[in-house]
Formats: structure tokens, C-alpha cells, sequence
């Protein structure tokens, strides 16, 4: 079977051009990609082994009982990262919620309804939303959305929806909803970039064939583009994930930092990348630098693990739509 | 051609800056301004050195000089027994400046508070939430305390300024001492972390009732209200360069300078200040660098010093700075 494969392929090429120089060719190509795709791998296993070997007094230590304790105390090196794990998911699940119905109906706007006039600004506007610094961000997080969360929206949502646990409690502005508000700004230009760029590469045809057979504007996208897309768009939404599992800067911010498992968005809380940003320039003991490198292992793997859940989500749900042709 | 006369001349300066001497430091934040400044100003007095310092953390810093990637250290703490048992020399420490902590809060009309020890340690606790409460307003009469929660902000990124207020609230209590202890970093039993100063000033001007501490030389700068402290003879003092200075010349400084000065004796003392360290090895392997490295300490220990008060560092008083000069003598290169 093989060598069938194999010689079927240089055949049906051989008439094109010499055998010889064409083979070579390809096999640098070949090689040569293959190499920078490892070198990708690469980097993510030398990191993991990295932050394994800085980790190592930590992990001897504290075995597991570093994901299940929610003690973060320096003086008595005493680590567990169970409240930063939270802190990190919660945050990144509540930038999820508000940043992808705002990107995909953003991407669907720019590419199925806004007019052309229209289009290339509104792009560029959205472009340059992903260029503003973190720390930017942060520091306008601080002087101008907290305030305005804690005087007006925290107020409200607390009246409107106070019988829920999860709007509940003192206000301080600086909490958990705070910290996903920011990573969801952060995230959106480049969800909607990504989707836009995918819902372009939606054929045309998909789209006449369904008006053709009388669907509405809103049908055309729901059954023609974004059933189609629907991959690509769960791959654009993955990104935005990744970048707001590791965000740091502008979260520490606004998070609160108060390592905690509040049932309540209004409590402050602190995530994995701010702890380590907030405290690894004065760690001086070795059990304590060592946890802020473990610290950074459940990062890395937190993020392996959320992503091949979404992995498998797609694998699951993903195959009931229609699929691309 | 005055493209060619501009580039030979960058060369020149290029070749020039090649002959200087490079002498490597890192470490603290907090001094940071300050050591800037007099390397510039070391530079003009001797223009064959050149000082490139690294304001990375103490932890860094002392992480550096212990593994000689650098040619002196800065540290904002004394470095523990622990680490200082790695260096693979002995380790001095110089004192340079001192700096103090502050509390500011946000209360109606901005009063000026005074507090002593016990309370702020309690408020820092959560024992003391309420600002009427009767152990601030006896301290506080006249003044209309609201009765609203006392919201507590505290740094939530390790530094030299945590260590300072710890350093403090766990001298004047033993609860403290043992329930949160002291490091640049320290598990709150209450309160919101702000990132840096700017984090802890930014909750405490927005929110009516916060409490936090910050950096004298912030809180100055940024026009912050700040509280008078009870001092260990009694007073409620100012913070300030003299009250600092004062602290320095009062509190008990042992033979290696790892020493702590919260809460000495001196009358006119503010509590709450600590100082910042150079850490430089007594051998030194490079002669030449050694050399040049000891001109320089004795210039800022002396000439450098008198630079520290327009910056908001308290300068070593004069009993300090005799130890100091003296235990520079004994760097060997």
C-alpha cells in the first residue's frame, strides 16, 4: 500500500517538471517545515521542563495538596493554588460569556451586513482595540470602568439580580466580574478578527444557494455562514481564551487580589498569571520562588486542560451541524 | 560629508564608551530614583566609570550578587541568615537611605488622623471595621468620624514598602507577629490588594472609607492624606526627613547593619521606616573595579548623601554614617 502511495504521487508530477530536482525540492520544503513545526513543540516542552525543575522543592514538598489547599502564605512557606485556579477559570469563563456573543455578532456584522463604507473603519477600530497595552488597560481600569462598575452596574445588577448568590455581598469594584470585564475588552478584537477572517472564507455559493431557496437575511447567516464556520469560529474563540487564561497585567489591576473562593462576582479574587507577576521580584526564600514557578506549571497546565476539554467538545457537538462541503 | 563627520564622531564616542569601566549592580525598586541620580552625578566627577543598575526587586538583587552576575546588590530587607549562608564571600551590607511608610485613608473632608500602633493593628486584623469606633476616635477628638466599614487596601506585589509596615505592625504586636508575620509578601487577613503604589493609592482615592499605606515620597508627590503616628516615647509624629533621620540615629543598629528601625525610641521618631542596602562583597575579585567601586561608596556615603532629602530619602545621620565610612574601609580589592 505504500509503495502504491508512493509512487502514484511522483508520477502524475513527473510530467510537470524533472523527478530529480522537483524531489529534492520538496524534501528541504518538507524538512524544513517539519522542523518549525517541532521547534513549536519544542518550546512548549522545554517551558513545561523549565517550570518542572523550578518547581521541584515545591512539588516535593506539597505533592497535590498543592492544587487542593487554598493557603497562600509566604512568611511559613505554606502554598496551594486551589484560589488562584478559581480566580483564573472564573475570570476567564465571565470574559468568555461577554466576549463572544459581542465578537461573533461583531464578525457578523463586518462581513455579512455592514455596508462597505463602513467596513474597513470599523476593522481598523477593532485592530487598534488589540494593540492598546495591557497596562494601559489596567490603569484605565482602575481610574475610569471601577468606578463606573461600582456606581452603576454592581448597583444595579445587585438590585436586579441579588437573589442570585453570584450578585450578592459588599461592593468594592474591584472583584472577580472586574477582572473579566477587562480580559473580555482584551479579548474581543481578536475573537472578531479571527472569526471575520472566517466568515470571509465562507464561500459565496453557500450564501446564494440558500437565498435562492427563499431564506431570510437571518436564515442566510444562520443556516449558510455560520453553521458553516462553525469550526473556525470554536478554534477563534479557543484563541481568545488562551490569551485570557494567561492575561496578567491589566487583571491584576482590577482583580482585587485577594486570594479567595467567594460565591459572589462582587468579592475580589486573584488569578495564577497576576500571582506571579505580583510577587516573583521579591521572593527571596527557595520554597517560595519554587512555588511561584508550581504556580506557573498549573498555568501551563490548566491551559493544556482547558483547551483539549474544548478540543473535545467540538469533537462532540461539533459534527451534529453541517459540515464544510 | 556631515553624514560621514556624524557617524565617525558616534564611532569616537562608540570607542570612548568602550574604554569606560562597566560596573554592574541590581536589585531594589524603592531606591531606585536616588541611585539613578547619583550615578549621573558620579558620572561627571568620574567620567572613567560607568554604573548600570538594574532596578529588578530585592529578591532579585540578592539573587544576583549571590551568584556574582553582578558586581554589587541592592535589597530593601537585610537579607535572612538562609540566604546570606550561600554567598560564597562575605557579604556586606550599606546602608544607603531610609524611607518611611504612610498610612492614607479616604474619609470626608479629608481630616489629619492620629493613630498608634495597636489600632492600625487592629484595623489591619478586621477587628477594628468601623471608623467611629471608639479606640480611633479617642485618639481623634473633634474630628467627625463617619460610621461606615473601614475598607483595608494593602500592596498585593511583593516590596520593600510591605516589609516595612509588617516589619512595624508585628513590633508593636505579638498577635500580629504570629498570625501573619514578617515578608515582602504576607497572607492578609483582610483587605483588597493594589498593584505598587499607584495600585494602593488608586483604590484608596476612589473609595470612600479605605485604608492603606504607601510610600512617604508617594503619598508627597501625589498629594495623598497621611496620618501622625504614635512613637514609642509617646509623641504622634509627622513622617518626614527629619522624623525618618531621627528613627535611623535612634534605633539599634548592630555591627553587620542587618538591622530593623520600626519603632525605636527617639522622641521626634516616626515609627514606621526602614532602610535600603547596597550589598557588595568585602574581597573583591577585580582590583580595578574594587577600586573604583569603594570611590564611589565613599562619595555616596558622604556627598551622595546630602542629595537624598530634595528626593524624599531620609540621609544616614551622622553617627550611622561614621559606621558606614568605616565599614567601607575594610572592602579589600
Amino acid at each position: 500500500m505504500m509503495n502504491q502511495a508512493d509512487s502514484i504521487v511522483p508520477e502524475s508530477m513527473a510530467t510537470a517538471q524533472p523527478p530529480a530536482v522537483r524531489q529534492l525540492g520538496d524534501r528541504v520544503f518538507k524538512w524544513l517545515t517539519l522542523l518549525m513545526a517541532l521547534s513549536v513543540f519544542a518550546l512548549i516542552v522545554l517551558v513545561g521542563f523549565e517550570l518542572w525543575r523550578g518547581s521541584h522543592l515545591a512539588l516535593q514538598k506539597f505533592g497535590w495538596r498543592f492544587l487542593s489547599s487554598s493557603e497562600w502564605d509566604p512568611v511559613n512557606e505554606q502554598f496551594g493554588a486551589l484560589p488562584f485556579i478559581f480566580g483564573t477559570v472564573v475570570s476567564s469563563l465571565i470574559a468568555l460569556l461577554i466576549a463572544v456573543p459581542l465578537s461573533i455578532a461583531s464578525a457578523v456584522f463586518l462581513t455579512e451586513l455592514a455596508p462597505p463604507w463602513l467596513r474597513q473603519p470599523l476593522t481598523v477600530f477593532i485592530e487598534l482595540l488589540a494593540a492598546v497595552p495591557s497596562v494601559i488597560l489596567g490603569l484605565w481600569g482602575i481610574f475610569v470602568m471601577v468606578p463606573w462598575l461600582r456606581e452603576h452596574l454592581f448597583l444595579w445588577l445587585r438590585s436586579a439580580l441579588g437573589f442570585l448568590p453570584l450578585f450578592q455581598g459588599p461592593i468594592y469594584g474591584v472583584s472577580f466580574l472586574a477582572g473579566g470585564i477587562i480580559i473580555a475588552i482584551m479579548i474581543v478584537p481578536i475573537i472578531t478578527s479571527v472569526s471575520r477572517e472566517i466568515l470571509r472564507s465562507v464561500p459565496g455559493l453557500q450564501r446564494e444557494a440558500a437565498y435562492a431557496l427563499g431564506a431570510t437575511r437571518w436564515e442566510v447567516t444562520r443556516i449558510a455562514v455560520l453553521s458553516y464556520a462553525k469550526k473556525g469560529l470554536f478554534g477563534a474563540v479557543i484563541l481568545g481564551l488562551g490569551r485570557a487564561l494567561g492575561e496578567t497585567m491589566a487583571v491584576t489591576m482590577v482583580i482585587g487580589n485577594n486570594p479567595q473562593i467567594a460565591p459572589s462576582l462582587f468579592a475580589p479574587g486573584y488569578t495564577l498569571a497576576s500571582v506571579i507577576a505580583n510577587e516573583f521580584n521579591e521572593a527571596t526564600g527557595d520554597v517560595y520562588r519554587s512555588g511561584l514557578f508550581e504556580i506557573g506549571l498549573v498555568l501551563l497546565g490548566v491551559t493544556i486542560l482547558v483547551n483539549a476539554a474544548a478540543q473535545l467538545l467540538l469533537k462532540t457537538f461539533g459534527g451534529a451541524g453541517a459540515k464544510p462541503q | 560629508m556631515r553624514n560621514l563627520c556624524f557617524i565617525l564622531c558616534a564611532l569616537g564616542l562608540a570607542a570612548n564608551a568602550a574604554a569606560q569601566m562597566l560596573i554592574n549592580g541590581a536589585g531594589a525598586t524603592f531606591p531606585y530614583p536616588i541611585y539613578s541620580k547619583w550615578f549621573d552625578e558620579y558620572a561627571k566627577i568620574d567620567p572613567s566609570v560607568r554604573f548600570n543598575y538594574q532596578s529588578i526587586g530585592s529578591g532579585g538583587g540578592q539573587k544576583q550578587i549571590l551568584a556574582r552576575t553582578v558586581d554589587f546588590g541592592a535589597s530593601d530587607g537585610p537579607m535572612s541568615d538562609e540566604n546570606l549562608a550561600k554567598a560564597t564571600g562575605k557579604l556586606l551590607h550599606i546602608p544607603t537611605v531610609a524611607g518611611a511608610d504612610v498610612l492614607t485613608y479616604n474619609l470626608p473632608d479629608h481630616p489629619k488622623l492620629k493613630l498608634d500602633g495597636p489600632t492600625i493593628v487592629d484595623i489591619f486584623l478586621g477587628k477594628i471595621t468601623r471608623w467611629n469606633d471608639p479606640k480611633i476616635q479617642a485618639q481623634n477628638h473633634g474630628v467627625q468620624l463617619p460610621s461606615s466599614d473601614i475598607i483595608v487596601v494593602h500592596r498585593s506585589d511583593g516590596s520593600g514598602t510591605t516589609y516595612i509596615w509588617v516589619d512595624y505592625l508585628s513590633s508593636v504586636s505579638k498577635e500580629w507577629e504570629a498570625r501573619v508575620g514578617r515578608g515582602t509578601s504576607v497572607r492578609w487577613p483582610v483587605g483588597l490588594g493594589g498593584k505598587g503604589n499607584e495600585g494602593v493609592a488608586g483604590q484608596v482615592k476612589q473609595l470612600p472609607g479605605t485604608v492603606g499605606y504607601v510610600e512617604l515620597a508617594y503619598a508627597k508627590q501625589n498629594k495623598l492624606p497621611y496620618a501622625d503616628v504614635k512613637n514609642a516615647s509617646g509623641n504622634y509624629v509627622a513622617p518626614g526627613i527629619e522624623s525618618i533621620t531621627e528613627a535611623l540615629a535612634t534605633a539599634k543598629i548592630p555591627d553587620d547593619f542587618r538591622f530593623s528601625m520600626v519603632n525605636p525610641p527617639g522622641e521626634r521618631a516616626y515609627p514606621i521606616s526602614g532602610a535600603t542596602w547596597l550589598l557588595v562583597y568585602e574581597e573583591q575579585k577585580d582590583a580595578a573595579k574594587g577600586k573604583k567601586l569603594v570611590e564611589f561608596l565613599n562619595w555616596a556615603a558622604t556627598q551622595g548623601e546630602a542629595m537624598a532629602a530634595a528626593l524624599d530619602y531620609a540621609p544616614l545621620p551622622e553617627n550611622v554614617q561614621k559606621r558606614v565610612l568605616e565599614r567601607i574601609k575594610s572592602i579589600r580589592y
